[in-house]
Formats: structure tokens, C-alpha cells, sequence
């Protein structure tokens, strides 16, 4: 399936690369190259390119590009899925993933990749069965190794790679067992320049971080279930089980992950938090043209709204501008023409706002379409959706863990068209 | 120096990569030095015996190999410490071997005995990983090697080993393609395993190998759907896709009426009133049944079944579109839009949404399958139409494709909302996206009649634009639409033709030339001035303006020749010199038709009719039109065009294969009681295969003439008759079941009034519940139903207290204490109390929330013996049975009764008796295994030494945990040991030796099949609905009598508990006893419910996932209850 592997950074210098079939020669990357070239922006690089001899399936993620070769018919987004897989990894395993991360583990890193995939087919991609195969860099184990000589590589089989639950390792033991998640509702939202909504719907995650010994069987259950419309789970949710009671059934994987995605029902309307009067007006004679943005909170269920930052692709003609905010600062590019507000939290009593010139260049014509503007926000202890766990339940083990509940509201898309 | 070699030594290995290495030949001059100092350095290192230093070492050169530089000349020395003992040293030489044997053959070989040891290592790890580089290494001469090694890896005890076998098998094909046959021998062996883990790689392994034998699935096939759920996304992405190809291949189209009917166009109507006949009126009944004759003799002609193992392949893929891995999800929807009736494939629009907020690779893959998708099943996607709307900083691929989602889904009700969409993006900064915009919004005035008018004024505003490209575009879709009806819009091309002093885009030029010179009859005035001002920039223009300007020339001459003759004559004349000979050769070849000369030729009589024919109006249609021919979610349908290996997704063949090829071969007896059933109902009832779970009609020729055994049975026998379709139907039965609840209702009051005091509360419990609205959602009314089936039961069975007390306890759990005290008196006590437990136990678990209190699969509730579990915990229970009196006694299988099996005898075993038992505890060390008791006793006279165990032989999937070691047995003495085997939910015998100091013995345990599971607890509604979802095949009902012994409850269950490691779930009537188990390796649910009658007749069934399993323990059981 997958032949090559490479990544190239955002200059295009391919720094790894690793095969798992027979050699590809790295001119391949040429075509990418040139394709990469064309394009404005990374993200605008197809996904997948034909060349004579080969099929480039790439991804675009954390300023890095992660190039397979394919040569014969497969799922793209089998490849696409898996390319990701191997980001999470290195973020997994190093704390980030970037150029300077993988340049520094280049060996464990390349050992990953090599345990990852079989010729060109996945092996082990559970991060629980790789990190039993090759322990992930500590300082105290480093310094264990240089001084004993044993390695970060087990040396026998993973017990999840045989289970038939292979995201749990067995024996994990904590002293402090806890059990944490987290339930995070992203607005996505299209507001025209009016204020009503075009189009919004929340979607939502729950993240876990699950810290408890032995093989622990969790159930949690929601206050108003109804509410999920469509979801999709980490494999250890039992999908009957939520099929028929509306309750997650599982045996947590050790430690963080992604237990279910959801999307709300978008029948209900969505509570939009906050409201964003702007104008943005170009005058037709001479080079100038005005900027308005006032934010203020709308159906906030009480709660404060926080980390709110407006960010604005200006029009490529606009050459320099002149703005003053009341509250928070705001930082422009004029290379990249963006204009970022901080605002920071939102007090309803003294509404945040910017306002001030722009300047285009001299003889450009009026820009057609108001840029529109990105806004973000943050909820505290708020599920927008009005989502509720009711209960988490622990069989299985006989220790009593710490469980906590946080909810955070953020905006996901979230665009206003002027 | 050192940056500058690095960067020579990069540029080496990005370029050299398969050549000679200069560094190879020690005369290649002085440059490469510094690599060879460095590389010495290196060699000095590996040939060091320190590992700290190899690994030191190897790890440079791997990060050399990363990096693309070429550390080829290094081989000698690395290949050196294959045998290291280091792992990781190990492992780095591997990488090492697998990245540079292909070009270093001979050296490679030195390797190749290592991993010959390696294969028979008894860590499977280093056994697995030894196949893995021993396969890795592309060298020919080793090909023997390999295969020898695949074939033995290939039944090799460990899963993992198999796995990296199946691996195995597509490189080895790839390096020797001679060797098919003897890979496809292996293939079919590994496609039987019955391991989730095996399952993947080996279908990979099935497509790269022989896709084109189909016939090797044949037997797996309904393995592979039940595995399915539990194999790895990655496998699961693979075998959807085969089991795709394959169903197209096995079973007929599911829409196969449809298509036909639409052929008999005028049959339609029929159909159509046949399906209203549900509201018939009195007066048309006649003329419909008439009709309805004729749609059945349409019907008739053929009847369209689906295939059972159709349905189990859509019911089995169905969760999956759930999964986080979005290339499952897509694998499913694909499944569903090539394989599934048109009425069901509506449910993977959601999940392909879902999809819609992921990476954005991820998008453009989905979003091209959804393009592809919403042009043959519009509907589908038109509730989700906003979520393709398009934002600003969406990557301009996405916006395009999101650009033609929203197109196809137009129609007349949504075209207004869409349009308004459009207006804004058309004032989007990305003119790339404008453009595709505007196409869109021509395409959409195309589809829809209705808005052709709006459209075109809204392109003919756009013209006043001041970007070219937007104009440009627009020119060119408004000259497509304008062709489709010229004559209502001259005053657009009027307009059009101002255009031509201000656009200079060449296209947009050229199309409108052309626009004026075809319609030049309806501007009659414009057209010459038109042409007059071409002439006079015509050595300006472009090309493809230049070959218009002579076209229009051209036309207008042959209209108006008065007016524009010398105009032609002078736009010919300056073509003809010009310098693209196309031109040229264009301005003579008019010349020659339109101008009459003496030598003209025939042709020019028809100019006339060449030049001003009516032209068709093009079509503007979807690129991804089509498309669907394609497997979707494949890169060829990604590229349109078949990629390499590509196989085709075959259309569904004209009759059905014959099904019995799927049909596996399982022992006799349970051939006749599950398959021939269910064949001959399948015979019986033409609609039965439609129906969701296969529930309903294998149910009721069951159960029908006998006792209904549960409400939903019933109701679903009375279905049948007219047919049971799809899950509407079941709705149906449930409403069904809840009128019946009614009607219970109403004799129910009967019986509480016997029961005088606590009459009001059922009554009042039962109404509002009867009055229901039907269309409640699902999680009410399931517990609802299971409450009415109980009462049903007792219904057929006249009345019943116990039951009927029961069913208010479900409702009213204050109440519970009074119950009590009633039930005390009451006739029959023991059927009451362990469901009273259950349920308090489960309330308790929910308040306290977490207890030391284990609910869960452990079977230390129903079996306490004390050598295992903490003994604290056993004692907690036993108080609490004893104090409240309340869990059965009869659920707990005394340790006397667990049966012993011999396993040496004592004279074979000279002197050491080994006897075994199933001691139904949880192997500690593996809850998938079932642990063996072992005790040996030495009977001879002198001491036994070092008992252990080797040697296991066991059947694919099977493991075994082996006792410690037993030192020393002193003669006279007797010891237990305790061992875990998983069966893998099968009852082969699991055959090792068992070894002495001096002797050998092959000894096997063969499970008896009810010790191939343990208990669970499970509430009596939790039952029920389990019991519902395995129905069909998954259901063996025997009638028996029973044995005179064994007519009491207590009999009853003491007997099946001996036979089954099962546990007993209450139940509110005491004519009929439950008990629950799941199998130890796959957690499959077991239920088994023994239902008696008068005389001792009494009604078995059992309900289990796994088929063989399920009719194994009927045997067991009958054998229980009638010896």
C-alpha cells in the first residue's frame, strides 16, 4: 500500500525518509514540489497527485508535509487517515510535532515508523502497543540507559497487540487512580452582515484522560442523550450498549484520548454567544475607507465569555491602517494583510471596540467584498448545547477514583461576512 | 568541511540511490575522505564489544538512512551483528538489512540462518519479527526460504506470528510471482483462521495476490461479517471493500423491482396504488384488487429476496459508520451506496457529513465521493445542504467541490437559498472560486427551468464587473445559456456586443463574437458595426478572437452580404497573411466556401447550411457525473481513471449464485436443528429475508402453534402473514405489543383484585402507559414491552401472581418493602427474590457509585469457592444471601458438583493420576481463558519430580497458560494446580504433554461446551432485549419433557447451572427459568430460558451469537433435563 514516506518542510527540503518497500527514488518529490509552488497557500496543495509512475497522497499538518508514495489502487483516505495517525504519534510520543522534534529523535522516530507499518500496510498503530514496543523518551530514562545499557525497545510482544482490546495495556497501576473528561462544544457559525445566522451547528468531543489500574470498565451516561444527533466513537466504546441504552460503555485506553465526537441536533436552534456589529466601509473617491467592529455578549446562559479575538484577512490593496481598540490590543501584518484583535473577556457593561482608517495604496481600486471577519471565544464551564453528564461508573476494580466534568464552549468556525 | 561533505553526501544518496557508491571503490579519489574516515570511525564502533557502542553506532547510521544518506558501504560491518543480543541493536541492524540487502545480494545471504533461528525461537515476537525481515529482504535467491518460512509461520500457535505471515505473502509475491499458487494455498489457510487479528492482513494480503478468486471467500464470508466489529479500522477498510466486490458478485441488486418498474413506466402507477391500499376506500377496492393483480404479476415475474447474507453484511457494516477513522466510514458508505436498497442508503449521509469537519484532505477525499454520490441520490444529502455552505478560508479545492455539492443538490424548493449563497461568494477575493461560482450558477439555470431567467440577469449584471476574469467567465456561461433560447434575449446580446470595446480577456472576446456572428439574424443593426470594429483591431487579437472575428465575417456574409462584403473581404485578406498558418488555412478555406467562384466547388452551395446550422445547446453536466462506475472511495474514482490494481467493481450478475456456497460445514447435528430450518422457512415466506432481524417469521413457525413465548414473538407470527418489512415493521409489532398491553391490562385488573391491596398502582401505572403515543421514542417504549411480554406470558399460562407483583416492582420501586412481605406469603417464593436482588443491587451501584461491589462478568458472585478470590468478597455475598434471603440458592453451583475428568490414568501414568475440572473461576491472569483445575496424585512409591507441561498442540487461535512447575509430588501425595486455556470458544481439545522428570505423557482436555463460558448477571429486561436482538439463527428452541426428577424450579436450574457455567437471571414467572452466560474468549451473550408446562413439558431455547455454540448447549442441556 504505502510505499515511501516522506517530510518536507514548508521550504521543501525533504529532511526523512523512509521505505517500506523498494527504494523510491526521492526526485519523486519533484512533482509535489512543483505543485507546492503553485499553490497560494500549503493548503491548497491537492491532496493527492498523479505522477507517470507513482500516486503522491500528502497531508498538510503543523507547517509539515507528510508525502507517502503509493503505486497501486488504494483508499486515499486510508493513506490520508494514516498520515495523521503518524502526526498524532509524534505528538504523541515528543510533546509537539515539528521539524526540530523529528530532526532530534531521527533514530526513534525512524524505529516508529518502521513498527507502524508492514510493508506498506499498518502493524501496530495503538499508541499502547508502540509505546510497549518502544518506550517514548524520558530524561530519568535516558540517563537509566547510558548508565545500565538497556534500550527504550521491548523486547516482547505488546499483550494489546493479542487482545481483543488492543488500545489497554495490561498492569497499569497508579496511586492515584482519576479519571477525567472533558466536553468540548465548538459553534460553527456563518453569520451574515445583518447578525442572523446562516448556518450554525455545535459539535462536540469528549476528551478523556483516564489514569486508573488494572482493566477498569467504565459507563458514562448523559443527562439528556437525545441531544446527540450523530456521533462516532473511539473503538473501545461499546456500540451496542449505545445503540440501545444511550450510555458509553468501555474499557478506557491509559491515559488521554478522544472517547466520542458528537454533533448536536441542529433542529434546536443554536445559541449564538455573542453578537458582532461591524462596519467596514471603502469610500469610493480617494484611498481610504473606515473600520467599525464592536463584539458583545448575547446568550451567554450567564457565563462569561472569554479569550475572544477577532481576526480579519484585509483586502491585498489596503496599505496601511490606523485603528484604536477600548479594550484589549490588536496586532497587524502587512505582509500577510491580518489584522488580529485580542479582546480577551467580554464585560457587558463597557462593550469592546476597534475602530479607525484604513489606507489603501494610492490608485487601487475599492475592494469588492468586505473582508469577512473570524471571530474566537471561550466558555468556561459551559456546554452550549446544554449537554450534561449525568454519571460516570466504574466496574471491574474495587479502588474508588477521583472523576471530574469540565466543559468548555469555543468557537470552531466561526465567520462573520461584512 | 564537514557541512559541505554532509551536503555532498545528500545529494549522493538522493541521486545514487540503486548506482555503485563511489564510496565504494577505495580509488574514487580524495573528496569522499572525510566520509571514509567517518565511516571507519563507524566500523570501529560495530566491531567493538561493547553494545552501548554498536548501538551508538547503529543509531548514526539509521539516522543517516533518514535523512536519505547513503550509508551502503557500511554493510560488511552491520550485517555482522544481526545476531547481536542487544534488541534495539537488534532491531537497527534490521532496519539497516531490509534498507540496502537488495543491493548487496551476496552479503545478505550472510544473514539469512539468523533469522532461520530466529523463526523457531519460542518468544513470538522474535519469531514474528524474524519473518518480517526475513520477508522484508527483496533478495530472489531466498525465495525458497521464504516460502518455506510463510507456510510454517502460517499455523504457527501465535496470532501475531500468522499475522506477520499473512504480511509475508504479498512480498514475497511481489519479488517472485511464480510462486501464486503455493501463496494462494497459504491464503486460504489463513483466511479460516478465526482470529480478528489474522483477518485483515490476510484479506490485504487475498487483494493484492488473487483478487480474482472469489470463490476462496465463499466459506469465510459470513466469519468475515461476524469478525468484522472487532478487527482492526485498518483491516476493517480492506475486507469492506473486498466484501463489496464480493457481494456484487454473489447476490442481486436490491433495487432490481425498482429499476424494473421504472421500465414498465406505465406499470408504475400500480405499484404505486398497491402501496396505498393500506387507506383503501370501500368503493375503489374492486379496480385496486384488480391492479393490484397485475403490479403482483409484476412482481411475480421476479421476485426479489434478499439474500440473508446480504442483509448480515449491510446489519454488520452498518455500526462502522460510527468509527473515528474516516477511512472506515467511507469504506462503509461506499458498501452501502453500491449494496444496499435505495431506501436504506440514506443513513451514511450523516456519517459522511461528520466527516465534512475533519482535515481537509480528509474533506476533499468525502467531498468528491459526495459530489459523486448526490448526483444518482439527491435526496440523500438535501437535509445536510447548509453544511456545505462555503466559507471564506476554506482552501479554494474545497470551496470548488463544495461548489458542485450544492449544485447537484439543487432543485426548485432550494435553488432560492442556494442562489443567495452563490451571490456572495461571487464577491469572494479568490477568482479562481468566482469563476467555478459562476459555472455553477450556469449549470443550475440549466437543471432548473424555473430560475433561468433570474440566473441569466444575474450573470448579465455581472458583466459590469470590474475584475476581466469574472466577466470573462460569465460571458462564457451566459453564451451557453443563451443558446438554449436565443430568440427572448436579444437585448443581452446587444449588451453583450458594448462588451466588446472594455473586455479584453481573449475567451470572453471570442465567445461573444461568436454569440453575435450565430445570432447575427436577431442583431441585425449591431452585428456589421461589430465587425467593423474587429477588422480594424484584428492584428491585435489573439488567436482564438482572430479565428472568431473570421467566423463572424463569415456568417454575416452569407446573411448580409450587402452590408458586410467588402468588411469580409478585408478581414480575409489580412488572415491570410497572417502569421499562424491556422489561421491562414482558415481565412483560404472560407475564402473558398462563402465567395462564389467559377472554380468553387460543390460545397459552397451548402455553406449556407455549414456555417448557420442550429446548434445543439451544450450540456452543462456535473464532472463527476458517472463517476459511480468507479468504486467509490477509491483513488481510481478520486483520478477518474483506473489506477494500477485497480479491480473492478462488477455489475450485479442476472440470476443469483447459488447461496449454499457460503454455507460452512458444521458438525451434523447442528446441520439439521439451525440451518435446515431455516431454509425451509426461508422457502415458506418469500418476504422473510426483508425483514430487519430475521426475528419475526422464524419466530412465530416456532412458536406460533405452541406457547408464544414473548409478546414480540407474537405479534410478529401475526405480521408475517402479510409480510414483515424493514424496520417499520418492527415498530408496528412494538405498537402491536403495547395494544396488547392494553387489553392485559384490562384482565390484569382482574387478578389485582385478588390481590386487593396494591390494586391501584399497576392500574394506574399501566394506563397512561397503554395510552401512549405510539411514536414515543425508542428507549421508552423498549422496557414498556418488556413488561408486557411477561405479561402475556402469564396470560397463556393463566394467572400468575408472582409475575404480575413483579411487573409493578419494575415500576415501582418504593413500593418494594410491602411487595416483600406480600411475597412471603405468596405460593411460589424462590423465582421472586434473586430478581428482587438484582435489582436492589443495581439501584445501590448507581447511588453508591462505586462499591467494592463487582456486578460485572465475574462469576464470583454464583460460584464462591475460596481458593481464588479474596475471601472477604465471597463472604460479603454469602452474608448477603444469608441474611436477606435473597440471592437463590440455586444459582450457586456447589463446589461437589463440579465434574472431574480424567486426564492420566493411573496405571498409564505409572503410579501419577491427573484428574481435571472446570473449577468456573476467572483465570486471574487472562480473562479470556477458562481455567482447568489440575490435580495430580502420586500413587506410586516414590516422589514425582518436575511436573510440567510442553508441547502444546493446539488449533489455530488457541492459547494456553501452563501451571508453575510442580517440583517435587511426594509419593502418597495429592496437589492442585490451576491452568488457563482459551478455547477460543470452540470445543477442540487442547492436546500437551505433560511431562515428569523421567516421563512423557500426551494428555488432552476437550471442554465440554458449557465451560466455555461464564456468568453474567444480567436484569430480567436487560434479557429480554438481548434475547430480542438474537434472534433468527441465533435462536434454537427445543421442546422437551422433562425428567420426573427434575420438574421442580429448583431442579431445573440446578441442572442447567451444572451443565453451563451460567448464571440465573430472575424472572418474574416461576413456569420459567433464565440463565445468562457470555463465552470466555469472545464475550459472546448466551441465554438460555427453560420454559415448563404441565406434565413436564417444558420449552428450551437458547439464544447465542455463535451458532455452534448455541446448538451444542441445547444438546448438553436436554441431556441434563431428560436423564
Amino acid at each position: 500500500m504505502i510505499n515511501s514516506l516522506f517530510l518536507i518542510n514548508p521550504s521543501g527540503e525533504i529532511f526523512l525518509e523512509k521505505h517500506w518497500k523498494s527504494v523510491v527514488s526521492r526526485s519523486v518529490c519533484d512533482y509535489f514540489l512543483e505543485a507546492k509552488e503553485k499553490a497560494l497557500e500549503p493548503e491548497d496543495v491537492p491532496p493527492v497527485i498523479h505522477t507517470p509512475h507513482h500516486y503522491l497522497i500528502s497531508i498538510y499538518r503543523d507547517k509539515l508535509f507528510f508525502l507517502s508514495v503509493i503505486q497501486t489502487e488504494v483508499p486515499p483516505l486510508f493513506v490520508i487517515e494514516f498520515l495523521h495517525r503518524i502526526a498524532e504519534m509524534i505528538q504523541d510520543y515528543f510533546g509537539e510535532c515539528s521539524e526540530t522534534v523529528v530532526k532530534d529523535h531521527m533514530v526513534m522516530v525512524y524505529e516508529l515508523l518502521e513498527e507502524m507499518l508492514d510493508n506498506g500496510f499498518p502493524l501496530a498503530t495503538e499508541s499502547n502497543v508502540l509505546k510497549e514496543m518502544i518506550r517514548p523518551p524520558t530524561i530519568l530514562r535516558s540517563v537509566v540507559n547510558t548508565l545500565t545499557g538497556t534500550s527504550n525497545v521491548g523486547d516482547t510482544l505488546p499483550t494489546g497487540q493479542l487482545s481483543t482490546i488492543p488500545w489497554r495495556r495490561a498492569g497499569v497501576r497508579y496511586t492515584n487512580n482519576e479519571a477525567y473528561f472533558d466536553v468540548v462544544e465548538e459553534i460553527d457559525a456563518i453569520l451574515d452582515q445583518s447578525g442572523t445566522t446562516v448556518f450554525a451547528e455545535i459539535q462536540g468531543v469528549v476528551e478523556a484522560c483516564v489514569k486508573l489500574s488494572g482493566m477498569p470498565d467504565l459507563t458514562l451516561s448523559f443527562m439528556n442523550p437525545c441531544l446527540l444527533d450523530d456521533v462516532s466513537f473511539h473503538p473501545c466504546v461499546r456500540y451496542k450498549l449505545w445503540e440501545s441504552e444511550r450510555v458509553l460503555s468501555f474499557i478506557p485506553p491509559d491515559g488521554n484520548f478522544t472517547l466520542m465526537t458528537y454533533h448536536v441536533n441542529a433542529q434546536n436552534l443554536v445559541a449564538i454567544p455573542v453578537y458582532v456589529k461591524q462596519s467596514i466601509s471603502f469610500f469610493e473617491c480617494g484611498s481610504d475607507g473606515r473600520l467599525d467592529v464592536t463584539v458583545g455578549p448575547k446568550q451567554t446562559m450567564g457565563k462569561t465569555v472569554e479569550g475572544v479575538m477577532v481576526t480579519v484577512h484585509l483586502p491585498k490593496t489596503i496599505l496601511s491602517i490606523n485603528l484604536t481598540a477600548t479594550q484589549g490590543s490588536y496586532t497587524y501584518d502587512n505582509g500577510t494583510k491580518l489584522l488580529v484583535w485580542d479582546i480577551g473577556k467580554l464585560n457587558p457593561q463597557k462593550l469592546p471596540n476597534l475602530r479607525g482608517s484604513l489606507s489603501l495604496q494610492a490608485g487601487a481600486p475599492k475592494p469588492e467584498e468586505n473582508p469577512s471577519l473570524n471571530i474566537d471565544l471561550k466558555i468556561q464551564q459551559l456546554a452550549i448545547s446544554g449537554l450534561k453528564v449525568n454519571r460516570l461508573d466504574m466496574f471491574g476494580e474495587k479502588y474508588k477514583p477521583f472523576k471530574g466534568v469540565k466543559y468548555i464552549t469555543k468557537a470552531g468556525k466561526f465567520q462573520v461576512r461584512t | 568541511m564537514s557541512a559541505s561533505s554532509a551536503f555532498n553526501d545528500e545529494k549522493g544518496g538522493s541521486s545514487n540511490v540503486g548506482e555503485p557508491e563511489y564510496g565504494h571503490d577505495p580509488a574514487s579519489g580524495g573528496i569522499f575522505s572525510s566520509d571514509y574516515k567517518r565511516h571507519d570511525d563507524l566500523k570501529e564502533m560495530l566491531d567493538s564489544n561493547k553494545d552501548s557502542l554498536k548501538l551508538e553506532a547503529m543509531k548514526r547510521i539509521v539516522a543517516m538512512i533518514a535523512r536519505g544518506k547513503n550509508a551502503s558501504d557500511l554493510f560488511p560491518a552491520v550485517v555482522k551483528n544481526v545476531a547481536c543480543k542487544n534488541i534495539e541493536v537488534k532491531k537497527l541492524v534490521y532496519v539497516y538489512l531490509v534498507r540496502y540487502a537488495e543491493e548487496q545480494q551476496d552479503l545478505a545471504l550472510l544473514s539469512i540462518s539468523t533469522f532461520q533461528r530466529g523463526l523457531k525461537d519460542p518468544n513470538q515476537l522474535i519469531r514474528a519479527s524474524a519473518l518480517r525481515v526475513l520477508s522484508s529482504i527483496r533478495v530472489t535467491i531466498i525465495v525458497p526460504i521464504m516460502m518455506l518460512a510463510i507456510k510454517e509461520a502460517a499455523s504457527d500457535m501465535s496470532p501475531y506470528v500468522r499475522k506477520t505471515a499473512a504480511h509475508a505473502i504479498p512480498k514475497l509475491y511481489s519479488l517472485d510471482p511464480e510462486q501464486k499458487d503455493c501463496l494462494i494455498e497459504v491464503i486460504e489457510k489463513l483466511l479460516a483462521d478465526k482470529t480478528t487479528l489474522v483477518a485483515g492482513s490476510v484479506v490485504m494480503a487475498f487483494e493484492e495476490v488473487c483478487p480474482e478468486r472469489i470463490d476462496l471467500i465463499h466459506k469465510n464470508y459470513r466469519k468475515l461479517c461476524n469478525l468484522l466489529i472487532d478487527v482492526e479500522e485498518w483491516g476493517q477498510v480492506v475486507i469492506i471493500n473486498m466484501l463489496t466486490r464480493y457481494a456484487r458478485t454473489q447476490f442481486l441488486n436490491p433495487n432490481m423491482n425498482e429499476s424494473l418498474l421504472e421500465e414498465g413506466g406505465g406499470e408504475k402507477a400500480f405499484y404505486g396504488s398497491d402501496n396505498d391500499d393500506d387507506t383503501d376506500d370501500e368503493e375503489d377496492k374492486e379496480e385496486k384488487e384488480k391492479k393490484k393483480t397485475e403490479a403482483t404479476a409484476i412482481v411475480k415475474r421476479k421476485p426479489y429476496v434478499m439474500d440473508p447474507d446480504h442483509r448480515l453484511l449491510l446489519r454488520n457494516t452498518k455500526p462502522l459508520l460510527q468509527s473515528r477513522n474516516a477511512a472506515v466510514v467511507m469504506a462503509v458508505a461506499q458498501l452501502y451506496f453500491h449494496l444496499a436498497p435505495k431506501a436504506e442508503v440514506g443513513v451514511i449521509a450523516k456519517a459522511l457529513v461528520r466527516l465534512m469537519r475533519s482535515h481537509s484532505e480528509v474533506q476533499y477525499v468525502v467531498l468528491q465521493n459526495v459530489a459523486t454520490m448526490s448526483i444518482k441520490r439527491r435526496g440523500m444529502f438535501e437535509p445536510y445542504l447548509k453544511s456545505f455552505y462555503i466559507r471564506s478560508t476554506d482552501p479554494t479545492q474545497i470551496k470548488v467541490l463544495k461548489l458542485e455539492v450544492l449544485t447537484n443538490l439543487a432543485n426548485e424548493t432550494n435553488i432560492s437559498t442556494i442562489l443567495r449563497e452563490f451571490q456572495t461568494y461571487i464577491k469572494s477575493n479568490d477568482k479562481d472560486f468566482v469563476a467555478a461560482t459562476i459555472q455553477a450558477i450556469g449549470r443550475c439555470a440549466t437543471n432548473i427551468g424555473e430560475v433561468r431567467d433570474t440566473c441569466l440577469n444575474g450573470l448579465v449584471q455581472l458583466l459590469s464587473n470590474r475584475d476581466e476574469l469574472v466577466v470573462a467567465e460569465s460571458v462564457v456561461v451566459i453564451k451557453k445559456l443563451l443558446q438554449m433560447q436565443p430568440e427572448q434575449h436579444s437585448d443581452i446580446i446587444k449588451h453583450m456586443a458594448k462588451l466588446t470595446d472594455n473586455i479584453q480577456v481573449p475567451m470572453a472576446r471570442a465567445s461573444i463574437l461568436w454569440l453575435i456572428g450565430e445570432y447575427c439574424e436577431h442583431v441585425p443593426k449591431i452585428a456589421p458595426d461589430v465587425l467593423r470594429k474587429m477588422a480594424k483591431t484584428f492584428t491585435n487579437e489573439e488567436d482564438i478572437v482572430k479565428l472568431q472575428i473570421i467566423n463572424l465575417a463569415a456568417k454575416l456574409y452569407l446573411t448580409n452580404s450587402k452590408q458586410t462584403k467588402l468588411l469580409t473581404q478585408y478581414v480575409l485578406n489580412l488572415a491570410k497573411y497572417d502569421q499562424n498558418y491556422d489561421i491562414r488555412d482558415r481565412a483560404r478555406f472560407i475564402r473558398q466556401l462563402i465567395v462564389p467562384t467559377d472554380k468553387s466547388g460543390a460545397l459552397s452551395k451548402y455553406a449556407k447550411k455549414l456555417f448557420l446550422a442550429l446548434k445543439p445547446a451544450p450540456v452543462l453536466e456535473s464532472p463527476f457525473k458517472d463517476r459511480d462506475h468507479f468504486q467509490l472511495g477509491s483513488l481510481s474514482h478520486l483520478l477518474n481513471a483506473k489506477a494500477g490494481g485497480y479491480q473492478v467493481l462488477p455489475d450485479w450478475p442476472e440470476a443469483a449464485p447459488d447461496p449454499s456456497v457460503r454455507n460452512v460445514e458444521v458438525p451434523e447435528w447442528t446441520k439439521c436443528s439451525s440451518r435446515e430450518k431455516r431454509k425451509e422457512k426461508k422457502a415458506d415466506k418469500p418476504f422473510y429475508s426483508d425483514s430487519e432481524g430475521e426475528s419475526g417469521p422464524t419466530e412465530s413457525a416456532d412458536s406460533a402453534s405452541d406457547t408464544a413465548s414473548g409478546s414480540e414473538s407474537g405479534s410478529g407470527s401475526e405480521e408475517s402473514g402479510s409480510g414483515s418489512e424493514s424496520e417499520e415493521s418492527n415498530e408496528e409489532s412494538e405498537s402491536a405489543s403495547e395494544e396488547d398491553e392494553e387489553e392485559e391490562g384490562k384482565k390484569k385488573k382482574k387478578n389485582v383484585e385478588k390481590i386487593k391491596a396494591r390494586k391501584p398502582v399497576p392500574e394506574s401505572e399501566s394506563e397512561p402507559s397503554s395510552g401512549e403515543d405510539v411514536k414515543k421514542s425508542e428507549k421508552k417504549s423498549k422496557p414498556r414491552i418488556g413488561s408486557s411480554e411477561s405479561e402475556s406470558e402469564e396470560d397463556d399460562d393463566s394467572e400468575s401472581e408472582s409475575s404480575e407483583s413483579e411487573e409493578e416492582e419494575s415500576e415501582e420501586e418504593s413500593e418494594e418493602e410491602t411487595k416483600k412481605k406480600k411475597k412471603t406469603t405468596a405460593s411460589k417464593p424462590p423465582s421472586k427474590p434473586p430478581k428482587k436482588e438484582n435489582k436492589k443491587e443495581k439501584k445501590e451501584m448507581s447511588l453508591l457509585d462505586f462499591d467494592d461491589f463487582d456486578p460485572a462478568p465475574s462469576p464470583s458472585q454464583v460460584t464462591p469457592l475460596n481458593n481464588f478470590l479474596s475471601s472477604s468478597l465471597v463472604t460479603d455475598l454469602e452474608g448477603l444471601s444469608l441474611t436477606e434471603n435473597v440471592l437463590s440458592p440455586t444459582t450457586i453451583v456447589p463446589s461437589g458438583n463440579l465434574k472431574t475428568y480424567e486426564l492420566l490414568h493411573r496405571i498409564t501414568g505409572e503410579g501419577l493420576s491427573v484428574e481435571y475440572c472446570f473449577s468456573r473461576q476467572p483465570f486471574s491472569p487472562d480473562p479470556h481463558m477458562v481455567a482447568v483445575k489440575i490435580q495430580f496424585t502420586n500413587s506410586a512409591t516414590s516422589e514425582a519430580k518436575s511436573l510440567h507441561m510442553e508441547d502444546a498442540k493446539l488449533q489455530s487461535g488457541m492459547r494456553i497458560k501452563e501451571f508453575p512447575e510442580i517440583e517435587v509430588l511426594p509419593a502418597g501425595e495429592t496437589v492442585s494446580v490451576v491452568m488457563g486455556i482459551d478455547f477460543c470458544d470452540s470445543t477442540q481439545a487442547a492436546n500437551f504433554q505433560l511431562c515428569t522428570h523421567t516421563r512423557k505423557f500426551f494428555v488432552s482436555i476437550q471442554p465440554p461446551v458449557g465451560e466455555l463460558m461464564m456468568p453474567i448477571f444480567m436484569t430480567e429486561n436487560e434479557f429480554k432485549k438481548e434475547q430480542g436482538q438474537l434472534m433468527g439463527m441465533n435462536e434454537i428452541t427445543e421442546k422437551l419433557t422433562l425428567e420426573e426428577k427434575c420438574q421442580g424450579e429448583h431442579a431445573v436450574v440446578q441442572r442447567v447451572t451444572t451443565a453451563a457455567n451460567l448464571s440465573r437471571v430472575p424472572c418474574g414467572s416461576d413456569k420459567e427459568c433464565r440463565f445468562a452466560g457470555k463465552t470466555v474468549t469472545s464475550g459472546s451473550l448466551v441465554l438460555v430460558s427453560v420454559v415448563t408446562k404441565e406434565d413436564g413439558a417444558a420449552q428450551l431455547t437458547v439464544n447465542c451469537e455463535k451458532m455452534v455454540i448455541g446448538t451444542m448447549l441445547v444438546k448438553d442441556i436436554l441431556q441434563a433435563l431428560t436423564q
